[in-house]
């Protein structure tokens, strides 16, 4: 007989970047200034944006839309280790991610405002529609990225989801297809303490989301999701070794949504405003600016400049969505099927005759 | 052609397609190595490799939503679930997204995608073995439903169904499996998604059926020696309405058998169709035959479950003595 340990594991912490903007070198990942200026004014432009669409939700501009607020650092981060040739799978909060992967403003505006052509996506770029079931496209990621193993191509899929997403089979079931095939599929749950009021401590009693993993078979690390380099980092190692062969990982990004839940939320009915001011000073944004300060990427005339084009990109967004004509109602047939059937066809015949 | 239970002809029209089309993959359960716990996919994954027939974790919502992945990225999934009544935790995944992702990607992005499993009542199995639920993928729209119920048409269909650019439910009558062998084409060949088959034709009443049913339905119509038109629907969606009408406009009377409970049912939108579509050249109420709203019981009380001869002429009688 016999009683002893037979595995033993390890969660690893990443941050390279600390709140106030010093890094540590010796993490710091290979990164040209360029590199570094886009996540900078992406950053900008995305928060630019999304503190513009709360305002046109409010003024009835548009309909129900979900911010992102604080998230940006790990979205942007994320998203840099990503080549257009590879499958991005969002969920309803990624719209940092969708801007950083050319998706134009407005048509966010025109999802946000009711409008399928919101969900477009040009052909040279991989990113798959918003998904609103929670957790549900950890599926498609990891399916997507089983069939980039089978056709033995180098593209890997990253799926974005929340912390609540990681109670359902989905996420859990997903990692574990993944794990088997050995799927070149990256997981990034940006835990953002919330899932609409449950705290993270109701989704699970795990100390970290990271170790789930663990029980699949592949590694989890926990990353400071405000800090664009660390998930810069993070994420890419983990998309080259999805690249070489060697499965898939789960990132947890250690993050804060800086804004209610939605348009229709009000956090103040279970979050501790005290909790907020916290989290502000460990802005994404702010953070990376004193970073580039101290480097001399950024001067106040630069910080100025990225400010109005990013206001400029956004008005003009919020005029191509607003003169935007209406779609074409017979849509909602046109892309239910290849090829009409029957029934279908008879429903679209009443449609015009009672329109 | 050669002689091929409904088994032998899936398997068939799964090599075919294999060998065809190097994005098909066969996918679900004991698939490979054990070909299927029918052997519906026997001796494939020795064949045809074992990344192309694929033994998966146990997890039917997981083998819908990474098939849906996998059509996404340009392959053809045909995945196997054991049994229809496990589908239930991937319908999220087929009515949430496999049904969805053509219209909300306004057409960038198809799911081509089959899901075959075993359906029906009578072979005597566990519970949740024996669930027939067509109606449930007929109402989940932007899905295709389809159920042969001979070795030709479940070649034919099932070849049809791969190569639809859209998701198609393929149920297959586990109680008909092995119980027909008939000459089938040992070449290629399609049965087309939403055409009825005229099973038998007649002048005095329509009779509907499908699945396992439709098999035992004709036998009931012939050992009774009715001259009746008995259509296999094959289709749930899209359906042939058109072959429905003709012949109900014809006969003037009409009887839906199906197994699955009443209420609800397809039956209930092919009687609608009827009343909505040929009112004026009924001579009788429409009559459905179906099991009840009850679990399919267990074996020894299952057949009293499953609409039998007595309650299938019940019907015709019925509808003819009107
Ligand atoms: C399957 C499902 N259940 C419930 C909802 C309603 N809902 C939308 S978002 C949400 C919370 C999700 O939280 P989390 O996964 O942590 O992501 P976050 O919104 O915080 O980014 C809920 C319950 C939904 N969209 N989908």
């Amino acid at each position: 007989m016999v009683r002893k340990v037979i595995e033993k594991f390890e969660v690893e912490y990443l941050q390279v970047m600390d709140e106030q903007g010093n890094v540590d070198n010796s993490l710091m990942p290979k990164i040209s200034d360029e590199q570094v200026k886009w996540m900078y004014e992406t950053m900008v432009l995305s928060r630019t944006f999304d503190d513009k669409a709360f305002n046109l939700q409010r003024q009835g501009r548009i309909g129900t839309y979900i911010q992102f607020k604080g998230q940006e650092g790990s979205q942007i981060g994320a998203m840099a280790a990503l080549e257009d040739k590879d499958w991005l799978f969002p969920m309803y909060r990624s719209g940092a991610a969708l801007i950083a992967r050319k998706t134009p403003l407005h048509q966010l505006l025109l999802y946000s405002g009711g409008d399928e052509r919101g969900l477009l996506c040009s052909k040279d770029i991989n990113n798959f529609p918003i998904a609103i079931p929670v957790g549900t496209q950890n599926l498609h990621a990891a399916g997507c990225a089983m069939a980039s193993r089978f056709k033995g191509e180098k593209t890997v899929s990253l799926v974005f989801m929340g912390d609540g997403a990681t109670s359902k089979m989905d996420f859990l079931t997903g990692m574990n297809f993944a794990g088997v095939f050995k799927a070149p599929c990256i997981f990034v749950c940006e835990n953002n303490q919330f899932a609409i009021s449950v705290s993270r401590k109701i989704q699970t009693a795990a100390e970290t989301i990271a170790q789930k993993s663990i029980a699949f078979g592949f590694k989890g690390m926990q990353v400071d999701g405000n800090d664009v380099f660390a998930m810069y980092k993070a994420v890419s190692e983990a998309v080259e070794n999805a690249r070489n062969g060697n499965g898939p990982a789960l990132i947890e990004a250690y993050t804060y949504r800086m804004c209610d839940h939605s348009t229709s939320d009000d956090a103040s009915k279970y979050r501790d405003p005290k909790e907020m001011e916290e989290w502000k000073a460990k802005d994404p944004i702010d953070r990376l600016e004193k970073y580039m300060r101290n480097k001399g990427l950024l001067d106040d005339s630069y910080r100025a400049k990225v400010a109005e084009d990013a206001k400029n990109k956004v008005e003009a967004a919020v005029e191509e969505y607003e003169k935007t004509p209406a779609p074409n109602p017979e849509d909602m047939f046109t892309y239910m099927f290849a090829e009409m059937p029957l029934q279908l066809k008879e429903q679209l015949e009443e449609y015009r005759r009672l329109k | 052609m050669v002689k091929a239970t409904i088994v032998q002809a899936v398997n068939m029209a799964l090599d075919l397609e294999l060998g065809r089309d190097r994005n098909v993959v066969v996918m679900g359960e004991d698939v490979g190595v054990n070909g299927g716990v029918f052997r519906a996919t026997d001796g494939l994954q020795k064949k045809h490799g074992k990344e192309r027939v694929i033994d998966t974790p146990l997890s039917e919502e997981a083998i819908i939503g990474t098939a849906v992945g996998m059509a996404v990225n340009g392959m053809r999934p045909v995945a196997e679930i054991q049994f229809s009544g496990f589908v239930y935790s991937g319908f999220d995944q087929l009515f949430s997204h496999a049904a969805r992702i053509r219209n909300r990607s306004r057409g960038r992005f198809s799911v081509p995608l089959v899901v075959r499993t075993p359906a029906g009542a009578g072979i005597r199995a566990l519970e949740l073995h024996c669930e027939q639920g067509e109606a449930f993928f007929a109402h989940a729209v932007g899905l295709k439903m389809v159920i042969p119920s001979t070795p030709y048409d479940a070649k034919g269909l099932l070849l049809a169904a791969i190569r639809d650019p859209d998701p198609v439910i393929f149920y297959e009558p586990m109680r008909l499996y092995r119980a027909i062998k008939e000459d089938i084409p040992e070449d290629d060949y399609t049965v087309p998604i939403g055409k009825a088959r005229i099973a038998q034709q007649g002048d005095d009443l329509t009779v509907i059926s499908w699945g396992a049913l439709s098999k035992f339905t004709l036998d009931a119509i012939q050992n009774n020696k009715v001259n009746a038109e008995v259509i296999d629907l094959r289709s749930i969606y899209p359906w042939d309405s058109e072959a429905v009408l003709n012949s109900v406009k014809k006969t003037g009377r009409a009887v839906i058998v199906h197994e699955a409970p009443r209420t609800s049912g397809f039956g209930a939108e092919i009687a609608a169709t009827i009343a909505e579509r040929a009112m004026l050249e009924l001579e009788a109420p429409v009559v459905r035959v179906t099991g009840y709203d009850t679990a399919v019981p267990f074996a020894r009380t299952e057949m009293e479950y499953v609409p039998s001869e007595k309650r299938i002429m019940d019907g015709v009688n019925k509808v003819l003595k009107f």
